[in-house]
């Protein structure tokens, strides 16, 4: 589904991805791991298209087109869910609205028809149950006010909505209580286990990986992938610090 | 005060940033005399959005206890010009919320000028502005409270937003207090679209126009928040943002 093939990117000038290689196949959990500042943000930035994050070598693959050629909607578009680490607050616009703008702008640019407010009403509904969100939240304006694990919850009730291929999670564990933590947990499960889609988990502990278990853990470092592996990588770095393992 | 029948020139404070060859066009302006008896209440609004120059100037009188809410809306004109003169009595009420959009080289202002005269008298003031292209926009509001007029509550709140590195926005909000016991409060702001909120926005599937649109939105939505046609005025300027984007 996604092969990432010796990215390098910089921000402001400087090298932050300096030859990064992944590939993800549908039907799996990967999970991404490492130290501060080595690039786990700068990689989900640059795979959503980020301004400011720019690619100086290397290639992306997504089902067969060339991401990085794509705007950062029409990579929304063609199936990529970046869930933010530091979901942003939109004063004056409310999350029924832009859902319900985002969701249908996607299905235009698919060729699609798109959903009545019905439709879209009794959608946002079961998604925001998944994630045990009442509907009334959504109804306030983007992210404002919310709580630091409501912001998280509301990122996978999106999610939810506009039903990814493969979605890349940066840091959807921080600042998640521990109830917040298991909600979101079984929101990706739910919405994301699945033979047809993917996961990126971009995290900095193990603890998310106790409800989203994912098949790859892989360690980046220095703006690489420098080890790679199963579950059972995660618990030794737990265990090890990043040092010793990578 | 009585009507300028010379054309006016930048020189004057009040036209500084004017389009006095389009003004002269329009000149002079009819004073539309509005007056509201004690305890009378009224809502005004105002829709400039055709191409061609266009210039009002509006004397609002209100008793003691009345109540006048004016909306404004200017999007489409070459020049649009709105001026209002209020004077407000014992305990009367305020309410102007303004929005007004250009691009290309249009060039749009509101002036207002809020006399206090009496105490205990309550003036509330929005303008949201989006400029795109070189379009110039323009506020200048003066609230002056007289000698005596205690209580006076009067709040200006102003932002700009431009799309453009090559737009104008002018703000000039202006206070002359001669009582006491007064509340004034003014806020004004010039700025861009915050680009992470763009981005975010993008990230869910809007093209950069629908983000934009959606942003600018909220932003003029103050403007119109408890108006009594605030439906259609929004959809009135989404109509016009969508042909500035």
């Amino acid at each position: 589904m996604l092969t990432i093939n010796n990215l390098h990117a910089t921000v402001a000038d400087k090298p932050i991805l300096k030859g990064l290689s992944l590939t993800i196949n549908a039907g799996e959990i990967h999970a991404i791991m490492g130290p501060n500042g080595a690039g786990k943000s700068t990689l989900g930035y640059t795979l959503g298209g980020r301004p400011g994050y720019e690619v100086t070598g290397g290639s992306v693959d997504f089902d067969g087109a060339d991401l990085l050629a794509f705007e950062p909607h029409e990579r929304a578009a063609a199936g990529l869910f970046l869930g933010f680490q530091y979901p942003v607050e939109i004063p004056g616009v409310s999350f029924v609205q832009f859902l319900r703008e985002s969701a249908n702008a996607q299905r235009t640019q698919r060729g699609e028809a798109p959903l009545s407010g019905g439709e879209f009403l009794k959608l946002a509904k079961e998604k925001a149950g998944l994630l045990r969100m009442d509907m009334d939240m959504l109804k306030r304006p983007v992210n404002v006010g919310f709580s630091g694990g409501e912001k998280k919850r509301a990122e996978m009730v999106q999610m939810g909505i506009l039903d990814p291929k493969l979605a890349i999670l940066d840091e959807t564990d921080s600042g998640l209580d521990i109830d917040a933590l298991r909600i979101c947990g079984e929101g990706i499960n739910a919405i994301m286990r699945k033979p047809d889609k993917a996961v990126l988990l971009i995290t900095h502990y193990q603890r998310l990986l106790d409800y989203v278990k994912p098949d790859f853990v892989h360690v980046l470092a220095g703006g690489r992938i420098v080890r790679t592996g199963g579950p059972e990588l995660a618990l030794e770095l737990e265990e090890q610090g990043y040092e010793a393992v990578a | 005060m009585s009507e300028i029948a010379a054309l006016p020139t930048r020189k004057s404070e009040d036209f500084r940033y004017s389009d006095i060859e389009a003004l002269s066009g329009v000149w002079p302006v009819a004073r539309e005399e509005i007056v509201l008896a004690d305890g009378e209440e009224r809502a005004l609004q105002i829709v400039e959005d055709g191409a061609a120059a266009v210039a009002r100037h509006l004397v609002i009188t209100l008793g003691a206890g009345a109540r006048c809410d004016l909306r404004i809306l200017t999007a489409g004109p070459v020049f649009g010009r709105v001026a209002v003169d209020v004077q407000l009595g014992k305990g009367a009420d305020f309410t102007l919320g303004a929005a007004q959009l250009a691009t290309g080289s249009e060039t749009l202002e509101i002036v207002t000028e809020v006399l206090h005269a009496e105490p205990d008298a309550t003036s509330r003031q929005t303008v949201r502005t989006v400029l795109a292209g070189h379009a110039t926009g323009t506020y200048l509001g003066r609230v002056a409270v007289a000698r005596g007029a205690d209580g006076t509550d009067a709040a200006q709140s102003v932002r700009a937003m431009l799309l453009d590195r090559t737009a104008t926005a002018n703000a000039r909000p202006e206070l002359e207090i001669y009582a006491d016991d007064v509340k004034a409060a003014h806020g004004c702001a010039v700025g861009e679209l915050d680009a992470n909120g763009l981005f975010y926005l993008q990230s869910r599937g809007l093209t950069p126009p629908q983000a934009k649109r959606l942003m600018l939105q909220a932003f003029i939505a103050e403007a119109f928040t408890g108006a009594a046609d605030e439906d259609a005025l929004s959809a009135a300027a989404i109509a016009r943002l969508e042909a500035i984007l």
